[in-house]
């Protein structure tokens, strides 16, 4: 397990075995759901100022994870530290620890781009290549050398595409451009291309803030379906999806998690009054 | 019902607004007007003194490969002629039977050129002495003068006499040098633009490097001609008038237009794909490669034929390496001396003899046609893969 981010990526069903090992444990009767990442003590400084203090944040394996909170608040900043996405931002400076079941992410020895592997990312507004459907799909695995013959790329595009919920409507034109799409079929692609590497985890940040309340529907029932094989962690404003697609929600507020806990407590039971005072609308 | 749109053209300040307008607009038209006035006197200028170059006054003359002509190819041709038709056109003949003893004592009826003097009184440019002319005319009306088009200006290289001149030589050196040109800047550009863009951190340094790279491309040609002498020529040993210096020269010029343009055409691939793109697991090479290069290639390549194109146009610095020769045979590799296009019109130019003056604008129509053809190429294919996004 400690090596597993500097070896080359496993299959799909040695993760998922290796997954079932670890398992969920029980603990005194109550199921203590699996830790899949962990953020401990957790500082993020942009040049002087800081954007995250000290976070300290369990992922639970095959949950989603809804960060919310008013804008500016770090909700981004701190999805972008669970794959390393802040490396690529000059200036920015980390203190504490990210884990990837128990292992240390910022480790000098991890791998960035084998890491990535291990964690997808879906963006804010779709961002598919400017390449055929079936390129935007088919190019990771050919990179990472996880799909070489044509006839396994053919097999994993469709299986991604079908998991992604969109291969009824681009099954016969899987080579036009990818850009052609509308914004939701868009987003399913991405996401679609994010399954295809294989990944244990899933960051997306507000990925359904640019779609019509139709397409955000079918998003937020693929982010539903996605949940029994993935680790998702889910930025949004809006609090309907929250409630609706995540497990467990934390509130972001001036880069300090004020509050964390299962989805239906935190909206219907907050403890901190400042959650309260957020999901009843009344600051944000 | 009261109106109030209407009845305003009575108002005296808004009739006086109505006409700065009408004003301002008749300054731009005639500012418009004037500008495209200058092109077109330009182009008219330029074609009607050069079209007559690519025709030339030919006439038909019996060539007796007799005794004489083995030693002096002018004896080849009948005594009174001898004032008309090229010396140019017979020179060969001695070396000709030289090689092909078999010629000695055979006739030939061919075409060949006339004296430029003759050629140019026929296109209305000089005046003959009043015997001559006669003889012309009655030669024209035998019938044995005619004007045809001149394949040589394209196929010859320079000569000393105007009748035989043409542009080949410079053509080929114009090729070369660009070549060299070519192989030089465009690596070496995007390169460079691909780490500054792509890798290089946003630091003082960078930002240096960045604001010297703009200056550059603002640094006048000649000097670039001077640090190729320097460099070059007193440095590297590189010969002097050869086609690998000057494309060298004018490379050090492209390098930081090509570097400018690429780095725009970097710029503009969205950043969004580069994200995308990482977040799969892409290493920065991989990301270059395989989604940032293939969006931003046809802005690379406008950029490139851009910069060729005036490197193409430029003399000055050319003139320092010692690009400026007479250059009768076209060079057959990079390191021979060679002249360009626009040397070659300079060349022309300063000439005394009337003649050239038709070649010089003729060199100029060749090159601008080439250059408006470059600069076609990079607009369409702008226009073929510009992308939104
Ligand atoms: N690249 C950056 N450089 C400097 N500061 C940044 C950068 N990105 C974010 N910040 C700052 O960090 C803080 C947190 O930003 P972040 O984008 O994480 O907020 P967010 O919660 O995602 O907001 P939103 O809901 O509007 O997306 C903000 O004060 C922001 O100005
Ligand atoms: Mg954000």
């Amino acid at each position: 397990m400690e090596t597993e981010l500097k070896n080359t990526p496993t299959t799909a069903a040695e993760t998922q075995s290796m997954a079932d090992n670890t398992g969920e444990q029980t603990m005194g009767g109550k199921a203590v759901p699996e830790v899949k990442m962990q953020a401990e003590d957790l500082n993020l400084w942009y040049g002087d100022t800081q954007a995250l203090h000290s976070i300290n944040l369990e992922m639970y394996a095959r949950e989603v994870t809804a960060l919310i909170g008013p804008s500016g608040c770090g909700k981004s900043t701190f999805l972008r530290c669970l794959n390393r996405m802040n490396d690529l931002i000059p200036q920015v400076r980390l203190e504490g620890r990210v884990s990837l079941d128990g292992e240390d992410i910022y480790d000098h020895s991890v791998d960035v781009v084998q890491l990535r592997t291990f964690v997808g990312m879906v963006f804010q507004k779709p961002n598919p290549f400017p390449k055929s459907i079936y390129e935007n799909i088919a190019y990771a695995p050919r990179l990472h050398g996880t799909g070489t013959s044509r006839s396994e790329l053919d097999d994993l595009v469709e299986s991604s595409l079908k998991r992604a919920g969109l291969w009824n409507e681009v099954a016969d034109r899987l080579d036009t451009p990818g850009t052609e799409l509308s914004g939701g079929q868009q987003q399913r692609l991405c996401i679609a291309r994010a399954i295809a590497v294989n990944p244990e985890v899933i960051l997306m940040d507000e990925p359904a803030s640019a779609l019509d309340p139709l397409a955000t529907a079918t998003v937020e029932e693929l982010i539903h379906e996605l949940k029994d094989n993935y680790t998702i962690v889910i930025v949004t404003h809006n609090l309907q999806q929250a409630a609706r697609v995540a497990g467990y929600t934390a509130f972001f507020h001036m880069g300090k998690v004020v509050e964390y806990n299962d989805t239906d407590t935190l909206f219907t039971n907050p403890r901190e009054q400042r959650t309260e005072d957020y999901i009843t609308g009344r600051f944000g | 019902m009261q109106r109030r749109l209407t009845g305003s053209a009575s108002d005296p300040r808004i009739r006086a607004r109505y006409r700065r307008e009408t004003r301002f607009k008749a300054y731009t038209v005639t500012a418009l007007f004037v500008a495209f006035a200058i092109i077109v006197a330009f182009f008219a200028d330029i074609i009607s003194q050069g079209y007559t170059a690519f025709w030339r006054t030919e006439i038909q003359v019996t060539l007796d490969y007799n005794e004489r002509a083995e030693r002096i190819g002018r004896f080849a041709i009948n005594e009174d002629l001898r004032e008309i038709v090229s010396r140019g056109a017979v020179r060969g003949i001695p070396l000709e039977i030289r090689n092909n003893p078999e010629l000695a004592g055979t006739t030939h009826e061919r075409w060949v050129p006339v004296y430029s003097r003759i050629d140019q009184y026929f296109k209305g440019k000089e005046a003959l002495p009043p015997e001559l002319e006669q003889q012309v005319l009655q030669l024209k009306e035998a019938g044995v003068i005619r004007s045809t088009f001149n394949w040589a200006f394209f196929t010859a290289g320079d000569s000393k006499l105007p009748e035989l001149a043409g542009i080949f030589s410079a053509a080929v050196g114009s090729i070369f040098v660009l070549f060299v040109t070519l192989m030089f800047a465009f690596p070496i550009g995007v390169l460079s633009a691909i780490y500054l863009e792509e890798f290089a951190p946003d630091n003082k340094l960078t930002q240096a490097i960045e604001v010297n790279i703009n200056n550059l491309a603002a640094v006048p040609s000649i000097i670039f001609g001077l640090l190729g002498l320097a460099v070059f020529i007193n440095t590297f040993g590189v010969p002097r008038s050869s086609a690998l210096v000057g494309g060298l020269t004018l490379g050090l010029m492209t390098l930081p237009i090509i570097i400018i343009s690429t780095r725009a055409a970097l710029r503009a691939v969205p950043d969004p794909i580069r994200l995308g793109a990482f977040a799969m697991g892409c290493s920065r090479w991989q990301v270059v490669r395989d989604h940032v290069l293939p969006l931003s290639l046809p802005g690379i390549l406008t950029g490139t034929i851009i910069g060729l194109a005036q490197a193409m146009g430029e003399t000055a610095p050319l003139i320092i390496v010692g690009m400026i020769a007479y250059i009768p045979e076209a060079p057959s590799s990079i390191f021979e001396s060679a002249t360009v296009l626009p040397a070659q019109v300079f060349t022309w130019a300063s000439e005394p003899r009337k003649a050239f003056m038709e070649k010089t604008a003729a060199g100029i129509i060749v090159l601008l046609a080439i250059l408006l053809t470059l600069n076609a190429t990079a607009v369409l294919l702008r226009r073929k893969f510009e992308r939104r996004w």
